[in-house]
């Protein structure tokens, strides 16, 4: 389904990833893990097609197609959903209309019809019921004033509404509490199926005991340095990430 | 002959065919009016209140002062500028002319009427004598200039404990009859005691000719009455509007004022509130959403005279292209006025980099017991929050679009008058070249 080769991007004229190759197929888990400043947020916002960074070599496929060309809001038609580590508050537009906006705007890029209001309202119910989030939530202005776990809970729950191909959790875990954890991993597996993959980016083991990766890839300086199992995130937190450099 | 000159000169003739006694206290409020624009002139950038905001190439022009009116303005010509799904008096003036025509007047439970009426009845020469001019007085020159032409316009009076279930939609067209028209609508509101009212004000040019509007507005609300007073300025980009209007609030009253600026070429809001009383509730809100060359001009002024009053100002901008803003928004706390609460906040989007602000927040505070604030901010769309709403699928215009409808959110839903509040939005989301697929 991905497939990253050799990709080196940069800002500001400083390289931060230094030839990345990483493939995912569809039904498989991933973990990218690191230590801060390795890269690992920079490798999801490029994938996501973030402006700011510049590829300078290498390429980024998403089914055989180069992505290169496509505007972030392109790539999200395509399937591509990324799980901000820090979701933007965006006063004066309520989730319930934010969300409505997004999927509407993907149906128009395929050639659909607008989602007819009854069925959206639906849809955002047994989606929000998922996530065990209130009603009332939904009518409040987007992640203002959101608690953090309350942000990441929106997160994955727009990630329901949208259903991707490949969703990419950035840091998703972090200023969660142990049940908030529970009932946004709970609600990743719930969707997780045989089409679909998911690339979890983490700095601490934890969100993988509820979030089983399939591949666990560290990045260090970036590039991977290590893959393995599942049991190489459990190696990582016991010995740290020192013996990898 | 330069315009000024024109208007000097064309004030006699004027004056002979009003119809107006000239022994009336009205004949002496005008004479000294012109001899008062005679002596001052237009404004120029060296005067500190106009230092970004230049009359110079307006006034070039040679403007018809009495023009011609369009008689065969119809319904269909002026419907889309009206709020029609909701009932209302309607006052309609076509080239600076009252419409009987196309005017829904009342005198039953309160006066809805025109000026030009008032001024010449002896049934109204109280309300007059005490109203008429007292709050413009001496003010600025071009108030003066357009109360020695004050003629046609709104009379709205409104008498104790009287709530106007209707709201009072006062619209001035130009037709373009003829190729440079100057205007000047004035108008009176008077609300009693206890009483309510809502008002939406409009001018609109119907042509592409060229039109100066300069309108004078005098509000005075008595105690415990409130007021809401709603100007859409979304002319087109020949036409020029200098606004000036002064509310005087007695005790326990709510005065609020809306501005809408959307368009036009240059647009100057002389706002004033004036306090006579304790525990007065003053609102200012406006939002400007500018592009091309246009330029939006608001100058505020809120006068805390007695304690316990608040007033609370909140300005929002978005310029594009090359279009210019300027907010002066001073707040005066004087020494009596102890416990005054007084908020002022002004934000501002710069689209483009052509496009320009200039803000001034000015607070003079002579009490010591009160609580002032303002704030004032400039920048950009936020990047970051333009990625977030891409990444959701959400195609850069229509974020660009959302998040600057957010950013003037919290001034439409200030709107108390539903029909009204979804006509904003809907005008809005015009000028950001958008459709959205939601009322916000």
């Amino acid at each position: 389904m991905l497939q990253v080769k050799n990709l080196h991007a940069s800002i500001n004229d400083k390289e931060i990833l230094k030839g990345i190759n990483l493939e995912i197929k569809a039904g498989e888990v991933h973990a990218i893990m690191g230590p801060n400043g390795s890269g690992k947020s920079t490798l999801s916002a490029v994938i996501a097609g973030k402006e700011e960074y510049e590829v300078t070599e290498g390429s980024v496929l998403l089914n055989n197609e180069d992505l290169e060309d496509f505007a972030p809001e392109e790539r999200a038609h395509k399937g591509i959903f990324l799980s901000f580590q820090y979701p933007i508050e965006i006063p004066g537009v309520t989730v319930t209309n934010f969300i409505k906006t997004a999927i509407n705007s993907t149906r128009k890029a395929k050639g659909l019809e607008d989602l007819p209001a009854k069925e959206m309202l639906k849809l955002i119910r047994e989606k929000a019921d998922l996530l065990e989030i209130d009603r009332k939530f939904l009518s409040r202005s987007l992640n203002e004033g959101f608690s953090g776990g309350e942000k990441k809970r929106n997160e994955i729950f727009q990630m329901a509404m949208l259903e991707p191909k490949l969703a990419i959790l950035d840091e998703t875990d972090s200023g969660l509490d142990i049940d908030a954890l529970k009932v946004v991993a709970n609600g990743v597996n719930k969707l997780k199926s045989k089409d679909n993959a998911v690339l979890v980016i983490t700095h601490y083991q934890r969100l993988l005991d509820y979030i089983v990766p399939d591949f666990v890839h560290v990045l260090h300086n970036g590039k991977i340095v290590k893959s393995g199992g599942k049991e190489l995130a459990l190696e990582l937190e016991e010995k740290g990430y020192d013996w990898l450099k | 002959m330069d315009l000024k000159e024109k208007l000097v000169s064309s004030f006699l003739a004027f004056e002979n065919k009003g119809g107006i006694d000239l022994d009336s206290n009205t004949h002496s409020i005008r004479s000294k009016a012109i001899q008062n624009f005679e002596k001052d002139g237009f404004p120029t950038k060296k005067d500190e209140e106009w230092k970004y905001t230049s009359l110079k190439p307006l006034l070039k022009n040679d403007f018809s002062l009495f023009p011609e009116t369009e008689k065969s303005i119809g319904f269909k010509n002026i419907e889309d500028y009206l709020i029609n799904d909701i009932e209302s008096y309607k006052l309609i003036f076509i080239d600076g002319v009252f419409s009987s025509f196309l005017s829904d007047t009342t005198h039953d439970e309160c006066d809805v009427c025109v000026l030009s009426s008032a001024l010449t009845r002896p049934k109204y020469k109280m309300v007059v004598d005490n109203y008429f001019n007292t709050i413009a007085k001496n003010n600025n020159s071009l108030s003066e200039l357009n109360t020695a032409f004050a003629k046609e316009g709104a009379f709205v009076n409104i008498p104790k404990n009287t709530i106007l279930a209707k709201p009072i939609q006062i619209l001035n067209f130009s037709t373009g009859s003829e190729k440079e028209v100057m205007l000047q609508p004035r108008n009176l509101v008077v609300v009693g005691e206890n009483s309510h009212v809502q008002i939406i004000e409009r001018h609109q040019n119907l042509s592409k000719n060229t039109t100066l509007t300069n309108a004078v507005t005098e509000i005075f609300v008595h105690k415990r009455a409130i007021v809401d007073y709603y100007k859409i300025q979304n002319d087109t980009d020949d036409s020029s509007l200098i606004d000036s209007t002064f509310v005087s609030q007695k005790q326990q009253s709510v005065a609020s004022v809306h501005t809408y600026s959307f368009g036009g070429k240059i647009i100057r809001n002389n706002l004033e509130f004036y306090h006579e009383g304790e525990h007065i509730t003053s609102h200012l809100n406006g939002i400007s959403i500018l592009n091309d060359k246009q330029h939006v001009d608001n100058h505020t002024l809120v006068n805390h005279k007695f304690p316990n009053c608040e007033s609370h100002e909140l300005y929002k901008g978005i310029y594009a292209d090359k279009s210019t803003g300027v907010f002066n928004g001073k707040v005066i706390v004087q020494q009596a006025a102890q416990k005054t609460n007084a908020f002022q906040q002004n934000n501002n989007i710069l689209i483009d980099d052509g496009a320009t602000i200039n803000a001034k927040p000015q607070l003079e505070i002579f009490a010591d017991d009160v609580k002032c604030s303002h704030g004032c901010t400039i920048g950009q769309l936020d990047e970051s929050a333009l990625f977030y709403m891409q990444s959701r699928g959400i195609p850069k215009k229509e974020a660009k679009a959302l998040l600057l409808f957010a950013f003037g959110n919290d001034v439409v839903e200030k709107i108390k008058i539903p029909q009204l509040k979804s006509r904003i939005t809907k005008l809005i989301a015009k000028n950001l070249g958008v459709e959205l697929g939601f009322d916000l």
